[in-house]
């Protein structure tokens, strides 16, 4: 990402609040700093920065706007005329204005998928084209998507301004959301990466560390962005010259960015003090414990055991009690973890889910039956929707009835 | 995540919508125009395509010297793909929804053909965080 493009990124939230605020208009603001921001990068490439970048988007955008009005209605246009006449380049911004944005394009009457778009778009300051080739739809597609969202905005009447108090827990949550999705959605193989121009877990990081700066208080807010620093410090670590998935057992940890890790267990740390502790914190507490592991044979397994303890209790979400069911076999043996296994097997909600048939292949394998272990890589290599995951399953598979296993 | 929703042929003996009659195939277009402009309404439109006939279908194998060797051309009555969308949704629900608005669309008489259709969701690239 250039100089000029990532002050672009920066500001974005700050000129669509600013006029937002000026015209009470999301939806046309958004459209108007958006031309704003286009005509920017083509005009400061040749040009240079100019000496004020934020007064200079504002009063762009202030004119799309009276543009747009102009074509509304005669008087709206006077109006709108008269209000950009007097957009001063320094107009205000509020500090809080990028959260308000951030609150507005989550808002839990919105779909995860408008949501996500509208982030990007509103706050991260990406274009629609950017967007539609991360996610890899057809830039109409996307355009429809965001222009869907906004008309959401519109019409349930959310006005630019903070939540009320007794919303605003929901609405947080519903931002946490968005932006875990953001930063999980970045998992796109190598080949597609060096497509984008646009790293999504970058953004996603970048955007919960300004909600984060805005709401230092909130502690599953810092436990996300731990759990997203500590995740990605071990991304080179995590694919192999041909780009196969690595597992974590498996990783080359001298390719672990320390440096993440060690800001990952500090904000992790300094949240943990705030009172109680939510799923994100518990998450990142276990990846902050396979963080400091220095080798797979260190890791704290009854630690981390205890967290997934924790977790459990507090979420519902089958694929917790999975990565339960994992580390209570590698503190209890590879027999009692099949157990819970098979449990959750009957109980159905993951019933037929390939991650299911990976792990009890994992746990076979652990436990010395290496013909049920293929038969189950093959099995959840066969329901898997991801190429790089179906790889590494039939490699696993491969891997055990090579070595005379079967 | 994406899905893709393949309709073969329509059903032996129902034929071409060149032998239908003037409105049934105005209404059979019109209800495909709809169908796709809604899906591009809702942001869910990746892709459509509609293929030529069976009547123009050739099979091709290489033979030993990997040179292709065609056969065809085949009978109008073989069940062949005919056409497929690509969608991206939120839920497989919506694809099924989506499929059995496809599947109902109007045959030569204007009762709804309700064609089968396959739904099959799009492997993707995205990897996993960690294995164990």
């Amino acid at each position: 990402m250039n100089e000029i493009e990532q002050l672009l990124r920066e500001l974005a939230p700050q000129v669509l609040g600013a006029v937002t605020r000026r015209f009470q208009d999301f939806t046309a603001a958004e459209d108007a700093t958006q031309e704003a921001m286009i005509a920017a990068a083509g005009q400061w490439q040749a040009a240079g920065i100019p000496d004020n970048p934020r007064g200079w988007l504002i009063q762009v955008a202030c004119r799309r706007m009276a543009d747009h009005f102009r074509s509304e209605s005669a008087r709206k246009a006077r109006e709108a005329q008269a209000i950009a006449n007097r957009c001063p380049p320094e107009m205000e911004t509020a500090e809080d204005d990028t959260l308000v944005l951030m609150f507005m394009c989550c808002h839990p009457s919105l779909t995860t998928s408008s949501a996500i778009a509208l982030t990007l778009r509103a706050v991260a300051g990406l274009t629609t084209s950017q967007i539609a080739r991360a996610f890899l739809v057809p830039e109409t597609t996307m355009a429809q998507r965001i222009s869907r969202a906004k008309q959401s905005i519109k019409a349930s009447g959310v006005p630019f301004s903070m939540p009320p108090v007794e919303e605003r827990a929901v609405q947080l949550r519903s931002v946490r959301h968005v932006l875990y999705l953001i930063f999980s959605e970045a998992y796109t193989s190598s080949e597609g990466a060096q497509l984008q121009d646009v790293e999504l877990s970058r953004e996603a990081i970048r955007l919960t560390r300004v909600v984060h700066r805005m709401l230092p208080e909130d502690p599953e807010l810092a436990g996300l962005l731990a759990l997203m620093l500590l995740t990605d410090a071990r991304r080179t670590a995590r694919s192999g010259p041909g780009g196969e998935l690595i597992p974590l057992t498996k990783q080359d940890r001298s390719l672990w960015d320390r440096d993440r890790i060690a800001e990952g267990v500090a904000i992790l740390t300094a949240s943990l003090t705030r009172g109680s502790v939510g799923a994100y914190q518990l998450q990142a507490a276990i990846a902050a414990l396979h963080g400091e592991a220095a080798g797979a044979d260190d890791t704290d397994w009854p630690q981390i055991l205890a967290l997934y303890e924790l977790l459990r209790r507090m979420s519902e979400n089958p694929m917790v009690r999975l990565s339960h069911a994992v580390a209570f076999a590698m503190v209890h043996g590879a027999g009692k973890g099949l157990e819970l296994v098979d449990a959750l097997e009957t109980e159905g909600g993951l019933k037929g889910h390939h991650r299911l048939a990976a792990v009890r292949a994992h746990l076979f394998e652990m436990a010395g039956d290496p013909g049920e272990a293929v038969r189950n890589y093959r099995l959840a290599a066969s329901r898997t929707a991801s190429i790089p995951e179906r790889d590494y399953l039939i490699n696993q598979a491969a891997r055990i009835s090579g070595s005379g296993g079967v | 995540m994406k899905y893709i929703l393949l309709m073969n042929s329509m059903r032996a003996g129902s034929g071409g919508l060149e032998t239908w009659s003037d409105e049934a195939a105005a209404a059979h277009i019109a209800y495909w125009t709809a169908l796709n402009t809604d899906l591009a309404k809702r942001g869910e439109f990746v892709g459509v395509e509609a293929l030529t006939g069976p009547g123009q279908a050739v099979e091709v194998r290489a033979d030993k010297h990997g040179l292709p060797v065609t056969d065809g051309v085949f009978p109008e009555t073989k069940e062949m793909l005919a056409g497929f969308w690509v969608v991206d949704v939120e839920t497989p629900e919506r694809a099924y929804a989506i499929a059995a608005h496809a599947s109902a669309a109007p045959g030569p008489e204007g009762a709804p053909l309700n064609m089968p259709i396959e739904v099959r969701q799009v492997m993707t690239s995205i990897r996993p965080e960690d294995l164990l």
